[in-house]
């Protein structure tokens, strides 16, 4: 923050235009700092006690040391490929299987009413309870945890769609069956984009979820993903490596919650302002 | 374009049982003539409208235009409601031509007739403008458009004008009978304003309630456009008052009726 407006400083006329052009990035970024401290502080604190030294590599010191490393070696990428293809099948299914339901409920208020007790309960499992029921049916690991994956992603969808549904004018709908749509058209040129942003911040949530799941998910079993980098690197008391990853699972999903907010913007048909 | 309308014997009931909504109902459109439906609110001619338009079956009865019995909505016969309901999602243009694309229309004469609409309606410099920002006038213009896109043979008007102000209504009362008129398109406007009933109406039909019926008929018989300032316009106003007042032998309605508010008014002045 401060070096920042020190640069600023020699334009002396132009600094509050400046500053008004930084500002927004200098919030978070101060954000970043305060959190970078106490990282470092808590890797010092580390490092002052004698039981807790071996840990020291937690500091950011080394694990940026590490993570420089890592970026330069096959290993984090083919671990981040393979989490990111987990994730990317169990959000594929879920938003397949979501959305048609979540049109469904949010349509007709019989099914809602049928639907809503015993999703709302199953929502409330944690998708890594359906664990050894998923290795059980899925003959490999990889499907196992696309489909915790899809359990995790499914409810946000489905909610989040039918309650879209369920906000829609009911006058949009008599206009264009006044004008003469059929079920298809109707779900084309009215439910679908009258729903998008419904949809997608279910997704976003989904996102959200399935990312906190995966990592756990990919504890179990499977030798390759995100999940399995932290537990490999714990094994092999490579303390910074792990924190590196870590730091990389941080950038991944904010970056994903990042398209997700690209996209409902996206398909945000509400005039702002 | 244009096409009769009869209505043949309509009585409704929502459930077997229930009280009846409409009963009765008998009346001949002719093809291009314009009717309105007057009548407090809870008299059924909404209820009567949507059977026009195929959005509700009559439990007795059936409603016929062209000589064909109504069993679905179309695009032929088209209703406009209070409330526009454009979708936000597309812009002007899109809203237009809705219901060509729903027809199956190619995309150039989609174009060509959405800028014929645009024209007709005043709107052709906000064709690609977010229907959102359009005033509330210009959203029913928009309506009105998307309404005429199918060249349909009837349109229908539940009350379409009453959520804007005074100037912005008048001018599409003016307008859409004109424009009807110009294109011979059969026009059924229900309302429960007397000046909106003698400016678009060749013809007004009066209805009581409970049950919902055609009380009596009143031939307004002004030449058009219609002029509001004169006195043959005012004497037809009054003549419609006074069925009016015969036909549901007036009792004053509590304040907040905005029908029986605007009646009184209507008399008083």
């Amino acid at each position: 923050m401060n070096t920042l407006a020190s640069r600023a400083r020699p334009a002396a006329p132009a600094w509050p235009a400046l500053w008004r052009r930084v500002a927004p990035l200098a919030w978070p970024l101060g954000g970043i700092a305060v959190m970078l401290f106490v990282w470092w502080l808590g890797g010092l604190y580390l490092a002052s006690n004698p039981e807790t030294m071996m840990f020291a590599n937690f500091a950011p010191g080394p694990t940026f040391a590490a993570l420089w490393r890592m970026l330069g070696e096959t290993a984090l990428w083919d671990a981040i490929g393979a989490s990111l293809y987990r994730i990317g099948a169990g959000l594929f299914w879920g938003a397949l299987i979501g959305i048609p339901l979540g049109i469904l409920i949010g349509y007709f208020s019989l099914a809602m009413r049928m639907a809503n007790l015993p999703f709302q309960f199953l929502r409330m499992i944690s998708p890594l309870a359906w664990m050894p029921l998923a290795v059980l049916i899925f003959d490999s690991w990889d499907g196992a945890i696309v489909f915790l994956i899809l359990m995790a992603a499914l409810w946000p969808i489905v909610f989040s769609t039918a309650h879209g549904v369920k906000r829609i004018d009911p006058g949009w709908f008599k206009v264009a069956r006044n004008l003469g749509a059929d079920s298809l058209q109707m779900l084309r040129r009215v439910i679908l984009p009258a729903v998008m942003m419904d949809m997608m911040a279910g997704i976003r949530l989904a996102v959200g979820v399935a990312w906190v799941v995966l990592v756990p998910a990919e504890y179990l079993g499977v030798t390759s993903g995100l999940g399995y980098a932290i537990n490999d690197a714990r094994d092999t008391l490579d303390y910074a490596a792990l924190t590196a990853v870590v730091l990389v699972i941080g950038v991944i999903g904010y970056a994903l919650d990042s398209v997700c907010v690209m996209l409902m913007r996206r398909f945000n048909w509400q005039l702002e302002g | 374009m244009g096409a009769t309308i009869s209505l043949n014997a309509i009585s409704h009931r929502y459930k077997p049982g229930a009280a009846t909504v409409l009963e009765d109902i008998d009346d001949q459109i002719k093809s291009g003539e314009r009717v309105v439906l007057i009548g407090r609110s809870g008299c059924g001619k909404s209820t009567l409208l949507h059977m026009i338009a195929g959005l509700l079956m009559p439990s007795d009865g059936c409603v016929k235009i062209g000589g064909r019995q109504i069993t679905r909505p179309s695009a032929k016969w088209n209703m406009m409601f209070q409330k526009p309901s454009l979708y936000p999602w597309m812009n002007v243009r899109d809203n237009v031509g809705l219901g060509l694309l729903f027809a199956g229309a190619s995309k150039a004469d989609i174009a060509e007739r959405v800028d014929q609409l645009l024209e007709m309606v005043g709107l052709a410099d906000k064709s690609r403008v977010n229907v959102q920002s359009l005033s509330g006038g210009q959203q029913q213009r928009v309506a009105l458009a998307r309404s005429l896109a199918t060249r349909p043979d009837v349109l229908l008007l539940d009350e379409p004008f009453s959520a804007l102000d005074a100037f912005t209504r008048a001018s599409l009362q003016q307008e859409v009978a004109g424009i009807c008129g110009e294109l011979g398109i059969t026009l059924v406007t229900v309302t429960h304003d007397i000046d909106e009933a003698i400016l678009m109406a060749d013809r007004v039909l009066i209805m009581a309630q409970n049950p919902g019926r055609i009380e009596s008929r009143l031939e307004v018989g002004l030449p058009w456009p219609r002029d509001p300032a004169s006195n043959e316009f005012q004497q037809r106003r009054r003549a419609l008052m006074d069925l009016f007042q015969q036909t549901d032998s007036v009792t004053p309605l509590p304040e907040k009726d905005r029908d029986g508010g605007r009646l009184r008014r209507v008399s008083n002045g």
